[in-house]
């Protein structure tokens, strides 16, 4: 596969390095019991992931993918095998632990943007630091929504705001709380191409100028080739992991 | 989280269901403004039956014939057949100078047919003196009470109550009239004032004549060592002093004993204290089972608390698996929808209490109106005329205690009904609330 280099890709080193790795996966495997039948989702993938590095995760459905990205965002711990991610070791940890992990470490962005019902934009970006017990909400809110370029529509509630908008805020909401890992799930699959193309600007300038370790999970070729580095999944293991 | 936090967010989705909040809001309005009247309404009861017995003086001791220790001292003494009180003991009474008497006198009630010319009345007659006028205070509509004169001549005069006099002087003037009590003439000198009729120790039915009439011309009955027989001998005292009380029951006792000889105390003696003390126990436990039929709409408010709740848990699904994703802890969803429980709970308790406070007030007023208009109406329909069955209207009396009960009550119906929908929230899997369509 030939992908075009990245003006900015030669700052970041071409391989990773363990020893500055972000995320550590060794052997996961996850195992869902669904009735009498087992259903093994994940069947023991390892790879790591240096900071900084922008990385997309690709596979059909049930290739194991949003498994996977649900272990790495700390949402869920693996059956087997260990998952560290910043050097903490997440795999037995309780669930009110993992929600501490994830409220410092870890940044969602969702394809249906997940935005809460009612609230306007700066309140939604605020959430995460009101659960934190953060100070200075406000400043630390209306920062966020100005670098994902919404400094103008922070009073506005989701159904004010168009889809890319939405997008945008629910990045400010990610980017807020100054997490190592953003996680994207399908982030442009709700946008037309042309706000696709913006969010995907956005997470891009976020990944080169911030260093934010970037997982895009998707299955659409056109937002992996903004990253460096594609993981392709397949029947619950790594079929492919390459950079292009 | 801050507390503030918690709470703008509940204000925030009630606000969200407007209705719907109303309605649940509504349960617990009603739950708690009827458990605040309610219990007003057996306040107000047991207050004025208090006052009615204190306007009879507080400052008053009964000593009643027979051993057993009557708690209803002030109620008529039905237990004639024991004759152990005389006129000569009240006399004895009088003579003893007990410190802290201020007056002596004794009644004899008995059950007589008084005749005129125009009906017949089975009534209780009750031999007094001129003392229980002056103790009990009396108002007379007609003519007078008998005197001190009167007694000692035995004079054959008698005092109606207004119903007594309207059932037998329907067309004359009640007052100079005759009757035939027990083949006796008496001479009508006076009709109390009506208070009310059927209220607590009303003198609408009751006579009265002079004791030493009733001793001597209607019914004599005589002790052994021919003493004249007595129901009651009441004492008035110089104030309601606890220390007062027990020292003139104490000088009785000892003085009655030796007068009567006998190794028992054959009589007792109550005061008005002892029978307040009794109504309110009876009143008392009237105004707490009031108040628990009430505190069941309490519950039925809670219930749709908890109902609400448990349907807004699963509405908002995935606005939980949101939280979680972002890092909200078990604890904060958890207080996200406890804080909302006891914002409704809390909520609908402050607007019941003043809701109740607002009803108790209006039942109030409306028996002020009514007394006023009766006493207007009063002398046109005249003695004995059709009135309510609450002497003045029913009275509330509202204190502080029902509405801290109440609210208290809804603050922990918030929190009992609140738990279970929260804890719910609490334990939903960040995934699968996030599935959630």
């Amino acid at each position: 596969m030939v992908g075009e280099m990245h003006p900015d890709a030669a700052l970041h080193k071409p391989m990773p390095d363990q020893t500055e790795a972000t995320i550590v996966a060794e052997e996961l495997t996850k195992t869902y019991q669904m009735g009498d039948v087992k259903v093994e989702a994940l069947r023991g993938v390892s790879f790591s992931i240096t900071s900084g590095e922008m990385v997309a995760i690709m596979g059909p459905s049930g290739s194991g993918k949003s498994t996977a990205m649900n272990l790495l965002g700390c949402l869920d711990v693996p059956t087997h095998g260990t998952y560290r991610l910043d050097g903490q070791n997440v795999s037995g940890l309780s669930e009110d632990a993992l929600a501490a992990i994830r409220l410092r470490k870890v940044g969602f962005v969702f394809q249906a943007f997940n935005l809460l019902p009612r609230m306007s934009a700066l309140e939604q970006v605020e959430l995460p630091l009101m659960y934190a017990g953060a100070s200075n909400r406000r400043g630390r809110a209306l920062e966020a929504l100005n670098i994902v370029g919404l400094a103008n529509r922070v009073d506005h509630s989701p159904v004010e705001l168009s889809g890319g908008e939405q997008q945008r805020v629910a990045i400010a909401r990610a980017l807020v709380s100054q997490p190592s890992l953003l996680l994207a799930d399908e982030p442009t699959g709700n946008l037309d191409s042309r706000s696709a193309a913006e969010i995907m600007d956005v997470i891009e300038t976020l990944n080169v100028e911030r260093g934010i370790t970037t997982i895009l999970i998707t299955h659409e070729a056109e937002v992996a080739r903004r990253a460096r580095r594609i993981i392709n999944f397949r029947d619950g293991l790594i079929e492919k992991d390459e950079y292009i | 989280m801050t507390p503030a936090d918690g709470l703008r967010m509940a204000v925030r989705a009630l606000v969200a269901n407007k209705l719907r909040t109303a309605l649940t809001l509504l349960g617990m309005i009603i739950g708690v403004a009827a458990v605040i009247t309610l219990m007003s309404v057996g306040a107000g009861v047991q207050a004025s039956i208090e006052e009615r017995i204190r306007s009879a003086g507080t400052n008053l001791l009964f000593v009643n014939p027979g051993a057993n220790r009557n708690q209803f001292s002030g109620l008529r003494d039905r237990r004639s057949s024991v004759q152990t009180l005389t006129v000569q003991d009240t006399e004895a009474i009088k003579a003893a100078n007990i410190p802290g008497i201020t007056l002596v006198y004794p009644q004899r009630s008995m059950s007589g047919a008084l005749l005129s010319s125009d009906g017949a009345v089975q009534a209780q007659v009750t031999g007094t003196t001129e003392a229980y006028a002056d103790t009990t205070g009396v108002n007379l509509a007609e003519g007078a009470f008998f005197t001190n004169g009167d007694v000692s001549e035995k004079a054959r005069v008698i005092v109606l109550g207004p119903t007594l006099a309207e059932d037998l002087f329907p067309d004359t003037n009640a007052v100079g009239a005759t009757l035939r009590l027990d083949k006796q003439h008496f001479t009508v000198i006076g009709v109390v004032e009506s208070d009310g009729g059927s209220s607590f120790m009303s003198r609408d039915n009751a006579a009265f004549i002079p004791l030493s009439a009733l001793t001597t011309r209607v019914r004599p009955q005589k002790t052994s060592s021919g003493d004249d027989v007595v129901s009651q001998i009441v004492v008035q005292l110089v104030d309601e002093d606890e220390a007062t009380i027990a020292t003139v029951k104490q000088g009785i006792e000892t003085l009655l004993l030796s007068r009567h000889d006998s190794a028992e105390q054959d009589f007792s003696i109550g005061s008005q204290a002892d029978l307040i003390e009794t109504v309110s126990e009876i009143t008392g436990v009237m105004t707490v089972f009031l108040g628990s039929v009430a505190g069941i709409s309490l519950l039925v408010g809670g219930i749709g608390i908890m109902n609400i709740m448990l349907v807004s848990v699963t509405e908002r699904t995935r606005e939980i698996g949101i939280r979680k994703a972002i890092g909200a802890k078990r604890r904060d969803i958890m207080s996200q929808f406890m804080i909302e429980a006891v914002a409704v709970s809390l909520g609908g308790g402050v607007v019941g209490a003043l809701t109740g406070a607002g009803i108790s007030w209006s039942v109030n007023k409306l028996g002020e109106v009514q007394q006023a208009a009766a006493s207007v109406s009063g002398p046109s329909s005249g003695p004995g005329g059709p009135r309510s069955p609450f002497a003045g209207g029913l009275t509330t009396e509202l204190t502080a205690e029902p509405i801290i009960l109440a609210l208290t009550v809804s603050i922990i119906i918030g929190l009992v009904f609140g738990i279970y929908p929260a804890a719910r929230a609490s334990r939903l899997s960040p995934i699968e609330a996030l599935r959630y369509e």
